[in-house]
């Protein structure tokens, strides 16, 4: 590690894994709501525990992506970060923010909520993803413009490279993209328009920017493949992402009120969507082939490859499996939906902030790599994670496609609730699933602290 | 190939793809704003009841369990057509939702009790009204959702 203000990383990969466990722990909550519907009533109700499972996973990205920025860029701007304070500073506003809005959700009747924190003011509230209070919403934009100045200051003094201008890009865009937040028109059909500008833009836009962007970082470290060849392979898969995702909106125009010149647009860019996840496959497995050094990190290149493919997978097969619009007509808003989320964020997003975590917290911690035997505990976590959540989104696969067919299909269309008694023992599966990757998560954690004095693994001459 | 195809021709397809397709996005998106929606989205019936009702609907958390137009959580039933559903009687709506138990249901999914006043049941359901008659392109496929 060649530059101590990378060590702030450090602090937010930490609370990244915190928030994460949090996360983790929601979800069981609803995985058993699913099939004992008063499991935790009234206390924690099913869109609470929703709320929290589904914010924790943004911040905890959030803190990842971030933690991620002030890793890397310091290697590549060969430079110090412009201001370590400043991203200390950041950082605790971010925790106590993101931790007393979900206390907010959890001790507080939702509508209580946002009378406390002013949402007549300005509504914003109460909308998927993006329910946290104003002040909340405000406190992640200033945040945000911060670390974007921090980080920005931090390339623009140093060295210029391409995987920190496309970090950059990917981040700002984030940024303004999230300030569609706050714009809530008082017709639906609008709100749900713009709502996309947030969500779709972000995880189908300017995330697989920062997702390119990390990926290619780890891939030069590790495989010590020349830049050159790394950064054409990445300014191409983004411009794919760019050139297929941003019409690809238009696969969530199809029911909302929107004309059906969407439902052809839509089908189209979208079904091309899976391209740059396909490169990207081909570009992790491409550069290890083709590697000039032997990294003793090897847990880290498992993440790297492991994340190319499982994003192909979710955000790619699983999403291509219902964008065309006849076929969207009968899936929308089922458990394909949310089989489809699951593998997506895993693949595509909690996967890279776990390898640039596992790349760079041996480093911060002093060593080049893991001991032998710390790398095969986290490379049992690996496993243990992208196994329970292939099955997670088999399970909910098939619950979607039992769903589709008695609610939408048949002869004699059945109602929500009789359909999902029906369907009940996917969801039971899918609750051991998770049981496992809670597993997973715990054998994770344990990796850090495995063999802690152990021989830790030299650096190996270049 | 590899000599054929430099780093600097995929800058220029990342740069012009991003750019031409944004602004393809942003024209699309000017048409579809204001010549196609105000055509389907029953906007001369938008009250101020409706918009009201929209704000009892985000500060409940309704899209925490339920979908709405197909958006939304996938542990309740869809609203979109909830109005419709309910044999287009916004006192079935307004029944329902004040008859929850507060307790709940034993070993079932329940709907919390929100004690809305009667303006807000009046508004919500009124809101769910004009939802339903948004043309969805006929969305969803069935009474069910």
């Amino acid at each position: 590690m060649p530059y101590s203000s990378q060590s702030i990383a450090k602090l937010y990969f930490i609370a990244a894994i915190g928030l994460f466990v949090g996360q983790i722990l929601f979800g069981l909550i609803m995985g058993l709501q699913y099939v004992i519907g008063d499991f935790m009533f009234p206390a924690i109700p099913f869109n609470v525990a929703r709320m929290v499972h589904t914010n924790l996973l943004i911040v905890w990205l959030l803190f990842g992506f971030m933690g991620a920025s002030y890793y890397l860029v310091p290697e590549e701007a060969e430079r110090e970060i412009y201001s370590p304070l400043l991203a200390k500073v950041l950082f605790w506003v971010f925790l106590v923010a993101g931790a007393l809005t979900i206390v907010g959700y959890l001790l507080v009747p939702y509508a209580g909520l946002a009378q406390m924190t002013g949402n007549s003011i300005l509504p914003t509230m109460g909308r998927e993803f993006l329910e946290q209070p104003l002040v909340t919403k405000i406190g992640i934009v200033i945040v945000a413009l911060g670390f974007l100045f921090n980080i920005g200051m931090t390339v623009l003094k140093g060295r210029k490279t391409v995987v920190t201008m496309v970090l950059l890009t990917g981040l700002t865009g984030l940024a303004v993209m999230f300030l569609f937040s706050f714009y809530n028109p008082e017709n639906l059909v609008l709100d749900k328009y713009f709502w996309w500008w947030v969500v779709h833009l972000w995880v189908e836009g300017v995330w697989e920017l920062i997702l390119g962007a990390i990926l290619a970082f780890v891939l030069i470290k590790v495989t010590g493949v020349d830049r050159e060849i790394i950064e054409k392979w990445l300014y191409i898969i983004i411009a794919m992402t760019l050139i297929t995702g941003i019409l690809g909106t238009g696969h969530h125009y199809y029911w909302i009120g929107t004309p059906t010149y969407w439902q052809w647009l839509g089908s189209i860019f979208s079904a091309l969507e899976p391209i740059p996840f396909f490169m990207m496959t081909l570009f992790a497995f491409n550069m290890v082939n083709r590697r000039r050094r032997e990294h003793p990190n090897k847990v880290a290149t498992l993440w790297a490859l492991g994340t190319a493919v499982m994003a192909f997978l979710g955000a790619g097969v699983w999403g291509f499996m219902h964008t065309l619009a006849p076929v969207n007509y009968y899936t929308h808003g089922t458990q394909l939906t949310a089989a489809h989320g699951h593998m997506a964020f895993y693949g595509a997003y909690v996967m890279i902030v776990l390898t640039i975590i596992s790349y760079s917290m041996p480093m911060m911690r002093g060593r080049v790599a893991n001991s032998n035997k710390a790398q095969v505990v986290e490379m049992w976590s690996f496993w243990l994670m992208t196994v329970s959540m292939t099955f997670i989104t088999l399970f909910l696969t098939a619950a979607g496609i039992l769903q589709t067919y008695m609610q939408r299909m048949a002869d004699v269309p059945q109602s929500f609730m009789v359909v999902q008694d029906k369907i009940a023992i996917f969801y039971w599966m899918r609750e051991v699933a998770g049981l496992v990757f809670l597993i997973g998560l715990i054998v994770y954690l344990v990796s850090f602290f495995v063999d802690k004095d152990g021989d830790a693994v030299a650096e190996p001459s270049a | 190939m590899a000599e054929v195809f430099t780093k600097s021709m995929a800058r220029n397809i990342y740069i012009g793809g991003s750019v031409f397709f944004l602004l393809l996005f942003l024209v699309l998106t000017f048409d579809t704003v204001n010549n196609e929606i105000p055509k389907r989205d029953n906007r001369e019936n938008l009250t101020e009841q409706v918009v009201r009702g929209k704000l009892v609907w985000e500060e409940n958390n309704c899209i925490g369990c339920h979908t709405l137009l197909g958006e939304g959580a996938y542990f309740a039933p869809e609203l979109g057509n909830v109005y419709v559903r309910f044999g287009k009687s916004k006192e079935a709506i307004k029944g329902f939702i004040k008859g929850r138990p507060v307790e709940g249901i034993p070993g079932r999914r329940s709907m919390p009790q929100f004690n809305l006043t009667d303006e807000q049941l009046d508004d919500v359901a009124e809101f769910l009204k004009w939802t339903s008659e948004i043309d969805t392109n006929n969305w969803p496929p069935n009474i069910q959702g």
